[in-house]
């Protein structure tokens, strides 16, 4: 990188930035920072099935970023993002990490919504040494050095909100309903021997259809024929729309028959229809409607930029947590190369997260508090119930596997 | 798993599975309808039907809108209006795909599958750029909503309801049209013979591309009547290609009667199969035996007989 390459408007010192390290002394693994600036690349799919649910999330990173440089920059450094297009296939979002990371040189990637994209780019952020930090609520097995998972994993999720709706409803029975794919089968998994070893509960029924299934009205009736307390989801995308319309229209009504659904956010409810999904309980780190100050300033912010009808849902504040979670962390490592940055990850705490408070734990996910809310005919949950302490990630929980 | 439940229970339980599955039947029959014009009788492989669907559905999605902000007392009977407007809307692009694209590729069918393959593609990205990557709901009028009470423990939703009148409906007037009208005899001379009806004086042209017309604007109108129990983003149509053309292949291209026994046999069969079993066991299941069947009967349950 010849210095003459630069342009010289960069060249040009500015107040706030005079105090900045010298790159030299905080870059010293070659990583795409200047004396003025510091890249990251955006890593989601912008086109296809996962556009629908990813665009939150690039809408999100760009927010925080943009809001870091107003204030100041990362170490002084101004934050320049490269986009890339995931495309909703997974080959192509390794390929796409490894130009980032190789190519581009990036300090760290905010990507992947799927599991299966984040196991396409796991070995490429391993092997090439990146950062990535990704912002879905999944299903929990995992743990890298070079992964920061900024949403919850599956016993974080789900366990508390079991907890609640036994409590609450005296709920003994429940019905399993997901989509066909690693997400639900693990996150059911947990969810069952929660509610046969830990509530004594029974599941009286567990059925999984295939992504993009739109027909339900057979495992409605099967719902109807078992009675159980409470209806658990775990579906799905498209399906999720055909699932809840299906529901309301075979009379079951959600303000009489308990649903508590772990994948059903703001973002889908815009698809749903608010009406079809009204009383349906969620369980989640965050809702749009939190009332605390950080949120206060979070949501204008955001409808700001992106307009005044986007809605925020759980993965999408997870997603803006990255930006800041990174640059919190390269202030206190005092330095962009990733082994540090990798190193002092954990015990950093972010203030200003939307959903209130959230520190980096050991094993490099958060622990985070565990939300559940009711939905509402407007398309916005109300908050019903909140775990009093941060809840520990547990990735590899014992006796759930 | 019946040892629980009480006689009547376990007969309502049957009676709304058996309705279940009529549903499922409408589904099919109304979302292959379309398509077993297209490829049944014209031959083109449509890869982009589901997106043909979609704007059935979209086109449903904004006249509610605009019903909902100039005229919300006429609201409970917009959906009319809506499946009018989706079958003008996709059966207007249908006719317009065709005379871009589809007439030059009669002479080569398996080209039709890589061209209409990238329409679809096409079409999914205009439909984000144009309507955004989020799904939209269709807000659809109270009387649409909930179930019919027949018994006590019966229930029938009023959307299988109408979805199963709307199929019936269509399915008359296209073997109506098809079978019976002076138009549907020159469709089905150009199908059997281009030369020769060309010969005989008909417009062959012009009969291709209203009937392509016509299958476009039937996926519209299942298009819009699925936003009742699916989903509407710039995707959703992928949901539905793969069971039609199932369906089509299944019943013999070029037959509505198979068609119609298709969508039937693996409607039931599903549906039985999903109550007894997990959800995607029956798919697999069914699928095999779909299979099995075309393997022992290439030519679908019902076929056209002609001179080879």
């Amino acid at each position: 990188m010849g210095m003459a390459a630069v342009p010289a408007i960069t060249m040009l010192p500015r107040a706030s930035f005079a105090q900045a390290p010298a790159t030299s002394a905080v870059n010293t693994t070659g990583l795409a920072v200047t004396d003025t600036e510091v890249t990251v690349g955006i890593l989601h799919s912008a086109t296809g099935t996962m556009a629908i649910s990813e665009t939150g999330s690039i809408e999100a990173e760009k927010l925080a970023i943009e809001q870091i440089n107003a204030a100041g920059g990362v170490l002084g450094r101004k934050i320049k993002f490269i986009q890339e297009d995931g495309a909703s296939d997974w080959p192509t979002f390794a390929e796409k990490a490894k130009k980032l990371l190789v190519n581009d040189k990036v300090a760290a990637i905010m990507g992947c919504w799927t599991s299966a994209s984040r196991k396409a780019v796991l070995p490429v952020v391993e092997q090439y040494n990146g950062m990535l930090y990704y912002p879905t609520f999944y299903e929990g097995l995992e743990q890298s050095k070079n992964v920061i998972y900024t949403g919850q994993e599956a016993t974080q999720q789900i366990l508390a909100g079991l907890n609640w709706i036994a409590k609450e409803k005296g709920a003994k029975t429940f019905f399993f309903i997901g989509s066909d794919y690693i997400w639900p089968r693990t996150s059911n998994k947990i969810a069952r021997k929660h509610v046969e070893n830990v509530l004594k509960g029974k599941v009286v029924g567990e059925e999984y259809y295939a992504l993009g299934s739109t027909q339900f009205n057979s495992v409605i009736n099967k719902i109807k024929l078992t009675k159980p307390d409470v209806i658990f989801t775990d579906v799905v995308g498209g399906s999720n729309v055909a699932f809840y319309k299906q529901l309301k229209a075979a009379g079951i009504d959600l303000a009489k028959q308990p649903l508590l659904t772990i994948s059903v956010t703001e973002d889908e409810i815009d698809g749903i229809g608010g009406e079809n999904i009204a009383g349906a309980y969620a369980c989640m780190k965050y809702f749009q409607s939190l009332d605390n100050p950080n949120n206060k300033a979070f949501v204008p912010a955001f409808k700001k930029m992106w307009g005044e009808k986007t809605v925020i849902g759980d993965v999408t504040q997870a997603a803006y947590l990255g930006p800041w979670l990174w640059k919190l962390t390269v202030e206190k490592a005092g330095s962009f190369d990733v082994d540090k940055i990798a190193a002092a990850s954990p015990g950093v705490e972010f203030k200003g997260a939307p959903e209130g408070y959230v520190r980096i734990h050991e094993n490099h996910h958060l622990w985070s508090k565990t939300r559940v809310g009711r939905a509402k005919l407007d398309g916005q949950f109300e908050l019903i119930y909140e775990t009093a302490d941060l809840v520990e990630p547990d990735p590899f929980p014992k006796g759930y596997q | 798993m019946f040892g629980d439940y009480s006689i009547g229970d376990l007969g309502s339980i049957f009676v709304m599975q058996g309705f279940a599955g009529l549903i499922l039947f409408s589904v099919y029959v109304l979302m292959a309808l379309g398509l077993a014009i297209i490829f049944g009788q014209m031959g083109v492989i449509n890869m982009a039907h589901g997106e043909f669907m979609i704007l059935g559905a979209y086109v449903t999605w904004m006249t509610s809108n605009v019903f909902q902000a100039y005229m919300p007392s006429l609201f409970g009977g917009y959906f009319f209006l809506a499946m009018i407007l989706a079958f003008i809307a996709s059966g207007a692009l249908g006719m317009l795909v065709e005379w871009v694209l589809i007439r030059h590729l009669y002479k080569r069918p398996l080209d039709t599958l890589l061209a209409t393959w990238g329409l679809s593609l096409m079409l999914q990205q205009a439909y984000r750029s144009v309507f955004g990557a989020r799904e939209v709901g269709v807000e659809l009028p109270q009387w649409m909503l909930g179930s019919l009470h027949v018994t006590d423990s019966i229930e029938v939703p009023i959307n299988g309801v109408f979805v199963m009148g709307l199929t019936v409906l269509i399915t008359v007037s296209v073997a109506y049209v098809l079978y019976l009208s002076r138009w549907g005899r020159q469709v089905r001379a150009v199908v059997q013979n281009r030369i020769m009806a060309g010969a005989v004086g008909i417009n062959t042209e012009k009969v291709d591309r209203y009937t392509f017309g016509l299958g476009c604007g039937i996926a519209g109108v299942a298009g819009s009547a699925f936003t009742m129990i699916g989903s509407t983003g710039p995707t959703s149509g992928q949901l539905y290609i793969v069971d039609t053309f199932l369906v089509v292949v299944f019943g013999g291209a070029a037959s509505l009667l198979g068609t119609i026994a298709s969508a039937f046999s693996i409607s039931q069969t599903q549906s039985t199969l999903e109550f007894f079993m997990s959800g995607s066991m029956a798919k697999v299941l069914t699928l095999l035996a779909v299979v099995g069947i075309l393997m022992l009967r290439p030519q679908g349950l019902f076929a056209l007989k002609v001179r080879k």
